[in-house]
């Protein structure tokens, strides 16, 4: 993007951008569960932000307080620089897209955009331009007359979308807006938010715990667990630079070694993992002491196989095809080596399987770079 | 069609017999020529023109109709408000102790009820009338009305009432722009069950009628310990007729909605 002049949208490393949401010291209790755990977050006006995590781990909590429906035990969230605290659900300037939709079956798709125009005693032409103009959004046109009842599920979710974009709010939640759609449905409706993110600059909250999804939309992606954030960074950082290894273990398939490794020197360490192999040599810019507990993270597309050991090869282990996963256009070969550990290493499958040059039981050999995995602290 | 067993049919006609053939004797003996309730002296309809020149019963029928309308209003009125808390308020105190109070009505006997509520009226010196008979009314009733609510609330979607707050509403306007509208039908029930209670009523109503009104039941009721006239069989039977064609119109609606809603569904499927 900088060869064309345009700036990189990256407001987090830009120390005098304001965050347009803050969540600060925020802890949420039901009764003696910890919801929200301490934590502590900034997100950016027209950003795309993703909370991800698997369910029960706080990111429904985190959008509900935002939307006003729970408040915070303790700490305080902002938004646009003003204490949510004392401010009702009606009077905040967010909107949500709920999971289930949501959409009043009493009324009609019209009605629907429309309920919360006229809540704010807006002109009746304005509402009407207002709503035909969402409605020609979410290509609806037709449907207008409709009930919710009346038209299909993608359908749904997009009079959901209109519904709460119609108020140009600051800011829009999405509880898994994509939740119920089928596969195909879904990556397409996904493209589809990302446009509609970037033509009305909105800032977009998304939840949900499909990684995928989040990979595909999101600017920046919060991992958590357990109430607490374990990661926030661009979706390529999450996945190649993971802080921790239940990041690395949470997004996308990882092999995960446990070793001890050596004091980093020239950001290098040497990592001791199993008897009777070469330890592995990898880069860190994490200061690392002699004899630490340590986690290689190496992603299985970047351990290559080959029936013998690459000459230049940094780290190389011998080891048997134990299984092979053939997903179309990527295999994924699970290696077992003499210790018992088992590598996987993921190939593009750039010929046809009948010419395919490893099978079971062969005898092959794994390698990987310095620079391919991460060291993790332990 | 599927043949019914002789066990079947057994029970099918004493179950029937036992349920309606009371009432089909009732309906006959209105159209009795002879004056004695027993004695069958030929088909007329005499009774039915009496009966309108009966001024003592068409007043018992207005006071009856005006009770069970404005006695079922106030209950639906004060019974949905209480459905709505308990589902909706969450955990607040005195929760515990406010839902069985709700609900005791329904088990208290009738005579209790009565009477405690005549003393009140007593005591208070309210003079009894429509007016305390309509407040006896909608004491009772609402419980049951609360009862037909609350069950459909339970079910109801709240991120339904989220959705309305967050597109702007104060917590009154969700409720009436969205919660109502949805719950009407249980509303309209809890309307109708009431107003039911109010027109069947013979106990509290006789504890709380004062002289100057009188509901039809305890008319009914005092007429007969003088003797079962033909009048009321006439009278019953246009009850037992309102009451059905109430039923019937009732479930035909229903199921047409069923019916519409399906084929709404089945047509957004295929778009």
């Amino acid at each position: 993007m900088p060869a064309n002049g345009a700036p990189i949208f990256a407001p987090w490393d830009d120390p005098a951008a304001k965050p347009l949401i803050r969540f600060e010291n925020v802890t949420k209790r039901f009764g003696d569960f910890t919801a929200i755990d301490n934590l502590t977050l900034d997100i950016y006006e027209r950003e795309f932000f993703a909370l991800l995590g698997p369910s029960g781990c706080g990111k429904t909590t985190m959008m509900r307080m935002l939307a006003g429906f729970e408040t915070p035990t303790e700490g305080k969230i902002y938004v646009g620089g003003q204490d949510m605290g004392p401010i009702a659900p009606n009077q905040r300037p967010v909107n949500m897209m709920f999971q289930s939709y949501a959409l009043f079956p009493h009324l009609s798709v019209y009605e629907n955009i429309a309920f919360g125009l006229r809540r704010d005693g807006k002109p009746k032409d304005e509402i009407h331009h207002r709503v035909e103009e969402m409605l020609r959004m979410v290509r609806l046109q037709k449907f207008a007359k409709r009930k919710p009842h009346q038209i299909s599920g993608g359908q749904r979710q997009r009079v959901a979308l209109a519904r709460s974009l119609a108020k140009e709010p600051k800011l829009l939640l999405l509880d898994e807006p994509l939740g119920a759609l089928d596969a195909k449905l879904r990556e397409d409706t996904q493209f589809e938010l990302m446009d509609i993110q970037e033509n009305t600059g909105t800032t977009f909250v998304i939840v949900t715990h499909d990684q995928e999804e989040a990979m595909t939309v999101a600017s920046r992606i919060a991992v958590m667990d357990e109430g607490k954030v374990m990661q926030v960074s661009t979706p390529d950082r999450i996945y190649e630079f993971p802080d921790n290894a239940y990041v690395a273990d949470f997004i996308g398939d990882v092999n995960l070694i446990e070793g001890r490794s050596s004091a980093a020197i020239d950001e290098t360490v040497q990592i001791e993992w199993a008897e009777g192999q070469q330890a592995i040599t990898a880069q860190t810019s994490r200061a690392i002491t002699a004899g630490q507990k340590v986690f290689y993270a190496i992603r299985p597309e970047k351990v290559t196989i080959s029936p013998d050991r690459p000459a230049d090869a940094v780290n190389a282990a011998q080891g048997k095809i134990l299984d092979i996963a053939y997903l179309g256009n990527l295999s994924t070969y699970h290696v077992q080596l003499p210790t018992g550990q088992v590598i996987k290493s993921q190939m593009a499958n750039t010929r046809r399987i009948s010419r395919r040059p490893y099978t079971w039981e062969d005898e092959v050999w794994v390698s990987w770079t310095k620079t391919g995995g991460s060291v993790l602290e332990g | 069609m599927r043949r019914f067993s002789w066990f079947n049919l057994t029970s099918l006609t004493l179950g029937f017999a036992f349920l309606y053939l009371p009432m089909l004797i009732l309906v006959i003996y209105s159209f009795n020529e002879s004056k004695l309730v027993t004695v069958w002296a030929g088909f007329s309809t005499k009774w039915y023109g009496e009966l309108m020149q009966n001024e003592a019963f068409l007043d018992a029928a207005w006071v009856t109709l005006q009770v069970g309308v404005i006695s079922s209003t106030i209950a639906t009125v004060l019974g949905t408000m209480a459905a709505h808390i308990m589902v909706r308020g969450g955990r607040f105190f005195g929760r515990t102790l406010f839902s069985g109070m709700i609900y005791a009505p329904l088990v208290m006997p009738e005579v209790i009820t009565g009477l405690s509520l005549l003393l009140l009226f007593i005591g208070i010196g309210l003079d009894r009338g429509v007016l305390t008979i309509v407040l006896a009314h909608t004491t009772f009733s609402m419980c049951y009305v609360s009862v037909v609510v609350s069950s459909r609330l339970v079910s109801f979607d709240k991120s339904l009432e989220e959705a309305a707050l967050d597109l702007g509403c104060t917590p009154f306007q969700a409720f009436r722009l969205v919660t109502l509208p949805i719950i009407m039908p249980a509303v309209i029930s809890g309307w109708l069950l009431a107003f039911t209670l109010s027109l069947d009523d013979l106990v509290i109503a006789s504890f709380t009628a004062g002289p100057s009104a009188t509901t039809l039941p305890i008319k009914i009721f005092s007429s007969v310990r003088l003797g079962v006239s033909p009048e009321i069989n006439a009278l019953s039977t246009i009850m037992i007729g309102i009451v059905t064609v109430g039923v019937i119109g009732f479930s035909v609606i229903s199921k047409r909605n069923i019916a519409r809603a399906e084929a709404d569904a089945r047509a957004a499927e295929r778009t």
